[in-house]
């Protein structure tokens, strides 16, 4: 039992679930697989990204199993190679990157904008079926043997030496791109046209800003990496030259291609992830977020600046000096709005009324996580520090602490605050603490002392490493631990959100007395979202009207 | 090595230290913010917390004074960081022009030394303590990366190009030499070590081996039995122009453009001549792309070289009194 929840401006009546609700108003999988209602689509998402989370999760315990001793004895080195591109590409392409905006994105932006449904409802369902044909095509190479170019696919080495499978692979993730091209235009048609009355530009919430700003990434940057995969296809398939200088082409050139897309897919990831932060922290806070137009513009301006930051992955190719110190210097210009977020999300708490429950918990969580990695991000800025950590784990623990550590706890958090709203039912709220608390240790001791490991000097991609660096093994050894320890704390949810879904106690149209569109419909919500359309009279984050 | 047990890499190198500065800077700057991010959120979530179910927290909307601040003190910082990065790496990249040089070729899945003397070693590089040595590193097949972390230096090996690193070497010893660009299914296994050792030791290693000539000479050899010294004649009578005293010099393209005759153009011009063409020849050459091994056109590029400094031609370029003399 829960003192705030039973104790709301209702109190005197306990909620209630609405009879007729998106979940229930159609029955039969044709209502599921054909269904233009963005809700049922976020939760065909959640299914088949959950699916590929666990998948990719599996392979994450197979590396970290096999780095817990010096000797490559648990898989062949092939085995191996493929293991962790598969970790990476089902992670990268099928779990980080739809996460956020594909399950609660979809969810979310047009009930927190009062909006019936996305723009193009039609479009959106086609983006889910794109996804899942992306996905078959990794499924289909997983069965057929496995790919091992890493999920950089660099060249030449994916071109004209790998032996595996890497047009199908290059394939899949060009599908499901589109899925999130499609994704990236709905949401921006939808914010720029179905706004309910009086919801001006100023009064959006902080989670559609950065979902705009995510989208204008979507929309300009994947169709890059769609052309660049498929110039690898072509080389590999009919020898154009591109990338292979034996064709005449140039090895770096894929480089610039790739990492023009996969620099901003980094943001694409994380920025969903603060606006998720800036919800929950305000929520329970009970307060407007602190600065709330700076944290609306840093969103735009990490989307903008994230795009000339990509030359910083190629500081040790031998690029120009002077492109060299360019890149770096914008790669610091990058880390100055990610902090504006995080000091804003601190100062928010400032005589606020704060209620640590488990989407509170995962947000503290993220903040701590992303400062870590947003700090040592400027580690590898700094190209003469990047020349000896290049390509090491430190760079490992560098991107999962703002990728894992910032957009799993962010999505988290995210589920968490909203399972209520989306199942209409509570789940255990000290179950979700343990679980948050797990998550949080399991983390850090998965990933800190891959910092220490890298700056030892340990290459990534490493199936093997020298016996005789004793304190690798011991670093490895805690790494593994903790990454156990991790699986604990991600499995968790799995049980008590799943449980709450069906046997929770009813949520209630607003449980945690917060404030946005989303909370002023019912538990689940109606297909058409809102009885009536809603008319938007106060600025977002109006908590606490009575003080000046 | 010896199976030490220590948490922080070997310094070996004239570099590690300065590079190990800006690390402990900013690992200071790192420990500060999230100190003072996770003592803020702590603080604050017990100092405010809900006390009645009902509490809400006060309108606070920001305050210009305080975000302006908190943009302004990231920002010195960071700019501060990048100045210092800026100046490390370039000393990381600019070779000093005494620098001793060998020859690296990685290739799936090992790394092969030549030394001017014609030394040739495999996973292996001896240096000599106290001489800048210069690395000119090329790749056989796909992209690897030369990594020596004792010495804080990386260069990736990049097919197609040569791509150079130096260091020098401050404490002798063995260290670890690694691949660090994934290259397929030996990647982990591409790594070997480079044994710096004293100047005097140095030189017996030097005198142990029984090169078969030196690599400049292995390189005229080469450079005459492609025939290349039919129409490059050294007193510019040749088909094509003299190569003596061309290396690193700015040539006069056909198109009118100038570019600096160094060791990518050199490369570029044996393996697709047709590509930038001197003024004043004809586009006569053939392309020796996928006709010649990565090992005999580093040769090659040693040899043409060598041409420029006629003293240095067939001389190893650390005899005794060459090294101590390079460090003055």
């Amino acid at each position: 039992m829960h003192e705030v929840r039973t104790n709301e401006l209702d109190s005197s009546s306990a909620p209630t679930t609405p009879a007729v609700h998106y979940l229930n108003a159609t029955h039969g999988a044709a209502s599921w697989f054909f269904t233009k209602d963005h809700k049922r689509i976020a939760l065909l998402y959640l299914y088949s990204v959950s699916t590929f989370f666990l998948v990719g999760g599996i392979f994450a315990m197979l590396v970290r199993l096999e780095l817990a001793t010096p000797r490559g004895d648990l898989l062949s080195a092939e085995t191996y190679n493929k293991v962790f591109t598969a970790h990476g590409v089902v992670m990268v392409f099928f779990f980080l990157i739809p996460a956020i905006p594909a399950i609660l994105g979809n969810f979310l932006v047009p009930l927190m904008i009062g909006a019936k449904d996305l723009a193009f409802p039609r479009i959106n369902l086609a983006s889910w079926y794109l996804y899942m044909t992306g996905g078959l095509f990794g499924v289909a190479v997983l069965v057929m043997g496995g790919v091992d170019t890493g999920w950089t696919f660099y060249t030449p080495y994916s071109t004209a030496a790998s032996n595996s499978h890497v047009v199908l692979t290059a394939l899949g993730a060009f599908v499901a791109g589109f899925s999130s091209i499609f994704t990236g235009l709905n949401f921006i048609v939808t914010i720029h046209t179905m706004r309910a009355p009086g919801m001006t530009w100023d009064r959006l919430p902080l989670f559609i800003w950065s979902h705009y700003a995510t989208s204008l990434i979507m929309m300009l940057g994947t169709p890059v990496v769609a052309v660049t995969l498929m110039m690898v296809v072509l080389e590999r398939t009919l020898r154009l030259g591109f990338f292979n200088p034996d064709l005449g082409g140039d090895p770096v050139l894929f480089q610039h291609l790739f990492w023009f897309y996969s620099h901003p897919a980094v943001y694409i990831m994380v920025l969903p992830g603060m606006g998720v932060i800036s919800e929950i922290v305000a929520a329970f806070s009970r307060k407007p977020v602190f600065g709330y137009k700076m944290v609306a513009m840093a969103s735009l301006g990490i989307a903008l600046i994230g795009f000339l930051v990509w030359g910083h992955h190629m500081f040790t190719t031998s690029q120009s000096v002077l492109a060299a110190v360019t890149f770096s210097f914008l790669s610091f210009l990058v880390a100055i709005p990610s902090a504006i977020k995080v000091f804003n999300w601190t100062a928010t708490l400032y005589r606020g009324s704060v209620l640590l429950d488990s989407p509170m918990l995962y947000a503290i969580g993220f903040i701590g996580l992303f400062t870590i990695g947003g700090l040592t991000g400027l580690f590898l800025a700094a190209i003469g520090l990047d020349i000896h950590v290049h390509d090491t784990y430190f760079v490992v623990a560098h991107f999962h602490y703002v990728m894992v550590g910032g957009t799993l706890l962010a999505y988290l958090g995210g589920l968490h605050y909203w399972w209520p709203k989306i199942t209409g039912k509570l789940y255990s709220e000290p179950w979700a603490k343990t679980s948050a608390v797990i998550v949080f240790v399991g983390f850090n001791l998965t990933f800190f002392p891959q910092f220490v490991l890298g700056y030892m000097g340990m290459p990534r991609r490493y199936h093997a490493y020298p016996a005789e660096e004793l304190s690798w093994q011991v670093l490895n050894v805690l790494s593994s631990a903790g990454a156990s320890i991790l699986a604990i704390g991600l499995f968790l949810p799995l049980i008590y959100l799943t449980y709450a879904a069906f046997r929770g106690r009813p949520a209630g149209p607003n449980p945690w007395g917060a404030y946005g569109l989303e909370w002023e419909t019912t538990s689940p919500p109606p297909t058409a979202n809102f009885e009536v359309t809603p008319i938007v009279t106060k600025p977002a984050y109006y908590y606490a009207p009575e003080e000046h | 090595m010896g199976g030490t047990f220590t948490l922080f890499p070997t310094q070996a190198s004239t570099m590690a230290g300065r590079v190990d500065n800006l690390y402990f800077f900013m690992l200071a700057v790192t420990l500060f913010f999230s100190v003072v991010v996770a003592g803020l959120v702590v603080t604050l979530a017990v100092k405010y917390r809900r006390r009645k179910a009902d509490d809400v927290g006060a309108n606070i909307h920001g305050s210009t004074a305080l975000e302006v601040i908190w943009t302004a003190i990231p920002l010195l910082i960071a700019m501060v960081m990048f100045v210092w990065g800026t100046s490390v790496y370039f000393a990381l990249a600019k070779p000093p022009a005494e620098a001793m040089e060998v020859y690296i070729v990685g290739k799936r899945w090992m790394w092969k030394a030549q030394h001017l003397t014609g030394h040739r070693e495999i996973n292996q590089l001896h240096v000599p303590v106290g001489t800048p040595v210069k690395l000119l590193i090329s790749s056989e097949d796909v992209i690897h990366a030369y990594y020596i972390p004792a010495f804080r230096q990386k260069i990736d090996a990049v097919p197609g190009k040569t791509t150079t690193m130096w260091f020098e070497a401050s404490k002798a010893g063995t260290y670890q030499l690694f691949c660090a660009e994934y290259c397929g299914t030996q990647h982990s296994g591409m790594i070997g070590k480079v044994v710096a050792m004293e100047p005097r030791e140095f030189q017996q290693w030097l005198s142990g081996g029984a090169p078969a000539g030196t690599l400049t000479s292995s390189g005229e050899q080469e450079f005459a039995m492609l025939g290349c010294v039919t129409c490059h004649r050294d007193d510019g009578s040749g088909r094509a122009p003299s190569l003596v005293g061309v290396f690193g010099k700015p040539q006069r393209m056909a198109n009118g453009t100038t570019v600096i005759a160094d060791e990518s153009y050199l490369r570029e011009s044996i393996l697709n001549p047709q590509a930038k063409v001197v003024q004043g020849y004809q586009p006569l050459m053939p392309a020796y792309q996928g006709q010649i091994s990565e090992d005999n056109l580093v040769t090659l590029l040693a040899y043409i070289k060598s041409l420029e400094k006629p003293a240095a031609k067939g001389a190893p370029a650390t005899d005794e009194s060459a090294a101590p003399a390079g460090r003055q």
